[in-house]
C-alpha cells in the first residue's frame, strides 16, 4: 500500500488542502474507487476505508494481480467534512458539478480537474455516491444512460440492482459521466445511507467491489457469489410523494418488500398530533429508497418503490 | 389603473407557516386581453438583492404617471422569499441552486412545482428581465448576458435596457435549467441583468436600470410617458470564449483590489495584490494581462487558489464597439 497525495491546495490559514489516495499492487491503472466528494457523505468514506483495509491485507497475501494497481480515494473534500458543509467552504460549489475541471478556472473546477487528471486513465471507475435528497437506499449500481454503459460489468458487482438513468443537464458536469466520456467503464454505487455510518451496508459495498475485482481477476478473492442483479431504469420507478408537508413517520425501511396497500408511513400535524396523511403502497413492490429526515415537506418523493412480482 | 398583489404560487411548510411567492400587478384599466406585459423578477439567488430598488422603482415611478401605463407590468420581487429572508443564495433547506430547476414540474416536488407555477404565471408576457447581482464575491458593471441560442432576437432588446455591457455566452446544457433559458424557449423574451455585487443595494445601478426598463416598455408599447436617452451598450459576441481574460487567485490569500470595477487598464497595470497577513511575505501583485475593460472585480477579500477575481474585456473589442463598428446601426427592434 502507498499513501499518496493526489492534489494539493497550499492554504492561507487552515491546514493545506490535500486529496489523498492509497494505491494497491504496480502496473496498469485498473480501477479507481473514489468516496466522499461532499462533505456529508460520511458513510462513503468509511466504506472506502474499510475496502482500504481488505486490500492491505490482500496485498500482504499477494492476492493482487501482477501489473494491475487500484488506488482508493476516500474523500476527495475533505476541508468540507471537517466543517460540516455540503458543499465547498467558501462559495459553496459541488466538486462533483465541476468535472472534467479546469487546471486555469476556480477552485473547485482546480480540484477536480486535479483529480480527474490523475484517475481519467483508468479502466474501471466507482464511486461510492450520495443521493441529493435525503433518505436511504436499497443497495445498488448505477449508471447513465450514455450510450457507453455496459450493464454486464455492472452485474459483476453482484448486488440487488443495476439501475440505469438518463443524464439531466447538470449530470454532464458529474465524475461518472466524464469518466465514461473518457472511456472509462463507470459505476455508482448507492449503499444505504449517507450521513450515518451503516456497517451492514458498507461492507455489502466493499463485497460487491471485490466481487467485481475478482471477476475482472484484478484480485484472487473467493467471496459471496452475490445476487443476480435486476436491471431497472429510474424512470420505471414509482415515485411517492407527500401530499402534506409536516412530520414523517416512516414505517418501512429500504429494502423491504412490500404488498399494495401496506401502509409505508404517516405524515402528521407537529401541533396536534392529528394525521395528515398516510402513506400506503400503490403496487406490491421493494422499497427502492425511503425519505430519512423527520420534516417532510409538500409534494417530496419520500418512498421509490420497484414493482415486483411473487411478493409474499 | 390596476396595483394589486396576486399569489403566483404557495405551498404549506411542515410547521405553521406557507411559503408564498408574490407579484404586484400595475395594469392600465383599459389593459384588455391583449395587452402586453412585462415581467420584472429579482430574487432568484436570495443574497443578491440589487433588484429590490428596481422592483421598487419602477412601481413608484408608475405610480406617479399612471395614465402612461398602456400595458400590464407584473413585478417579482422574490421569487426566493426564504432565500432573501435569511441570506441564503440557494433555496434554504434544500442546498438547490433555484437558477437549475427549471422549468420545473407540477407534478415534481415543492421547489418544482413553485418553479412551474412561476413558468406558467410568467407565460404569454411579452418581455421578462431577470435581474441578478453577481454574488457576494464580485461586483459587475450593469450587464446583460444572452445565450448565443437566443442572440438574434434578444440583442436588439437588450440594447435598450441602459447596460453598460452586452456579453453573448455559447451555450451549455448546464444552462438549459435557468429561469432565463425556459422563458426564452417558450417565447417570453427573456434578459438576464446581472449588475452590482450580493448582499448590497446599489441605488445608481438601480435607476440606470430602472431607466432602461421605462425604455424597454416604451419599445413594446407598454408605456406611453417619456422615457431617459439610454446608454449605447459595449456588445461582445463571446461564442467562442475568447474575448475575456480571467483573472484567478494564483495563491490563497486576502484579496485587497487597487482598481475599481468599469476601469480601462493597461497590460501591467497593478489591479489588486494578495497578502498573507500571518507569514507577512510580500504581497502577490496582479496585474493585468492585456489592455482592456476591467468590468468584473472581486469584492469579498479572503481568496483560495483560483478564486476569480476580476474580468477583463480585451481591448479591441471595448474598441471596435466604441468607435461606432457594429454598435453604430439603428437601434430598432
Ligand atoms: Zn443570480
Amino acid at each position: 500500500m502507498e499513501r499518496k497525495i493526489l492534489y494539493k491546495v497550499d492554504a492561507l490559514y487552515r491546514d493545506d488542502f490535500r486529496v489523498t489516495g492509497f494505491q494497491f499492487g504496480q502496473g496498469e491503472k485498473s480501477i479507481c474507487i473514489i468516496g466522499s466528494m461532499r462533505g456529508n457523505e460520511y458513510q462513503q468514506i468509511y466504506a472506502c476505508s474499510q475496502l482500504v483495509r481488505k486490500l492491505k491485507v490482500l496485498e500482504e497475501k499477494g492476492r493482487i494481480t501482477k501489473g494491475k494497481s487500484i488506488l482508493v480515494i476516500p474523500c476527495a473534500n475533505p476541508y468540507s467534512v471537517n466543517t460540516k458543509k455540503r458543499f465547498w467552504t467558501i462559495d459553496n460549489t459541488d466538486i462533483n458539478r465541476m468535472f472534467p475541471g479546469y487546471d486555469l478556472g476556480e477552485t473547485t473546477q482546480r480540484i477536480a480537474g486535479g483529480i480527474f487528471e490523475q484517475i481519467k486513465d483508468y479502466r474501471f471507475g466507482v464511486q461510492f455516491a450520495s443521493f441529493y435528497m435525503p433518505g436511504n437506499f436499497v443497495p445498488q449500481v448505477r449508471m447513465m444512460k450514455t450510450g457507453l454503459e455496459n450493464v454486464e460489468l455492472a452485474r459483476q458487482f453482484g448486488l440487488p440492482y443495476v439501475v440505469l438513468h438518463h443524464p439531466r443537464p447538470f449530470d454532464t458536469t458529474t465524475l461518472n459521466y466524464n469518466w465514461q466520456i473518457w472511456e472509462t467503464d463507470a459505476f455508482s454505487i448507492y449503499t444505504t445511507s449517507t450521513g450515518e455510518i451503516e456497517r451492514g451496508s458498507a461492507a455489502q459495498a466493499v463485497d460487491a467491489v471485490l466481487h467485481f475485482l475478482s471477476k475482472q481477476e484484478i484480485i484472487r478473492y473467493r467471496g459471496h457469489e452475490g445476487y443476480q442483479s435486476r436491471v431497472v431504469e429510474t424512470r420505471d420507478f414509482v415515485n411517492i410523494r407527500t401530499e402534506r408537508a409536516g412530520f414523517f413517520e416512516s414505517r418501512v425501511k429500504a429494502g423491504e418488500r412490500v404488498l399494495a396497500g401496506t401502509v409505508l408511513a404517516a405524515v402528521t400535524d407537529p401541533y396536534t398530533g392529528e394525521i395528515r396523511q398516510i402513506i400506503t403502497a400503490p403496487i406490491d413492490g421493494t422499497v427502492a429508497f425511503v425519505h430519512n429526515e423527520t420534516l417532510a415537506y409538500q409534494n417530496t418523493a419520500v418512498f421509490k418503490l420497484i414493482a415486483e412480482e411473487d411478493v409474499l | 389603473m390596476i396595483d394589486e398583489i396576486i399569489e403566483v404560487a404557495g405551498a404549506e411548510l411542515p410547521v405553521d407557516e406557507r411559503l408564498v411567492i408574490r407579484k404586484r400587478r400595475l395594469a392600465s384599466e383599459r389593459a384588455g386581453a391583449g395587452a402586453k406585459r412585462i415581467c420584472v423578477v429579482t430574487g432568484i439567488h436570495g443574497d443578491e438583492l440589487e433588484g429590490q430598488y428596481v422592483c421598487h422603482e419602477v412601481a413608484r415611478r408608475i405610480r406617479e404617471n399612471p395614465s402612461a401605463l398602456k400595458g400590464i407590468v407584473d413585478i417579482y420581487p422574490a421569487m426566493n422569499p426564504i432565500g432573501i429572508d435569511s441570506i441564503t443564495r440557494g433555496i434554504p433547506a434544500f442546498d438547490l441552486d433555484m437558477n437549475r430547476i427549471f422549468p420545473g414540474n407540477r407534478e415534481g416536488d415543492m421547489n418544482e412545482y413553485m418553479a412551474s407555477e412561476i413558468i406558467r404565471d410568467c407565460k404569454g408576457a411579452e418581455l421578462c428581465v431577470d435581474i441578478h447581482a453577481s454574488n457576494i464575491f464580485l461586483t459587475e458593471v450593469p450587464q446583460i448576458r444572452i445565450n448565443q441560442l437566443h442572440q438574434d432576437v434578444l440583442v436588439p432588446y437588450a440594447r435598450r435596457a441602459n447596460v453598460d455591457f452586452i456579453w453573448v455566452h455559447g451555450s451549455s446544457t448546464v444552462l438549459e435549467s435557468t429561469f432565463a433559458y425556459s422563458l426564452n424557449d417558450i417565447g417570453v423574451k427573456t434578459l438576464v441583468v446581472e449588475m452590482g455585487v450580493g448582499m448590497r443595494v446599489t441605488r445608481e445601478y438601480g435607476e440606470q436600470l430602472t431607466d432602461g426598463i421605462f425604455s424597454l416598455m416604451k419599445a413594446a408599447g407598454i408605456w406611453s410617458g417619456s422615457v431617459p436617452e439610454v446608454r449605447e451598450p459595449v456588445i461582445s459576441y463571446d461564442q467562442r470564449g475568447e474575448d475575456v481574460h480571467y483573472l484567478n487567485a494564483p495563491v490563497s490569500g486576502i484579496y485587497v483590489k487597487e482598481k475599481a470595477h468599469g476601469s480601462l487598464v493597461r497590460e501591467g497595470d497593478y489591479i489588486g495584490s494578495i497578502l498573507d497577513p500571518l507569514r507577512g511575505k510580500d504581497a502577490v501583485k496582479i496585474t493585468a494581462p492585456a489592455d482592456g475593460w476591467l468590468f468584473t472585480t472581486r469584492e469579498y477579500p479572503v481568496v483560495d487558489a483560483g478564486s476569480l477575481m476580476g474580468r477583463i474585456l480585451k481591448q479591441e473589442v471595448y474598441d471596435r464597439c466604441k468607435e461606432n463598428g457594429e454598435n453604430g446601426t439603428e437601434n430598432t427592434i
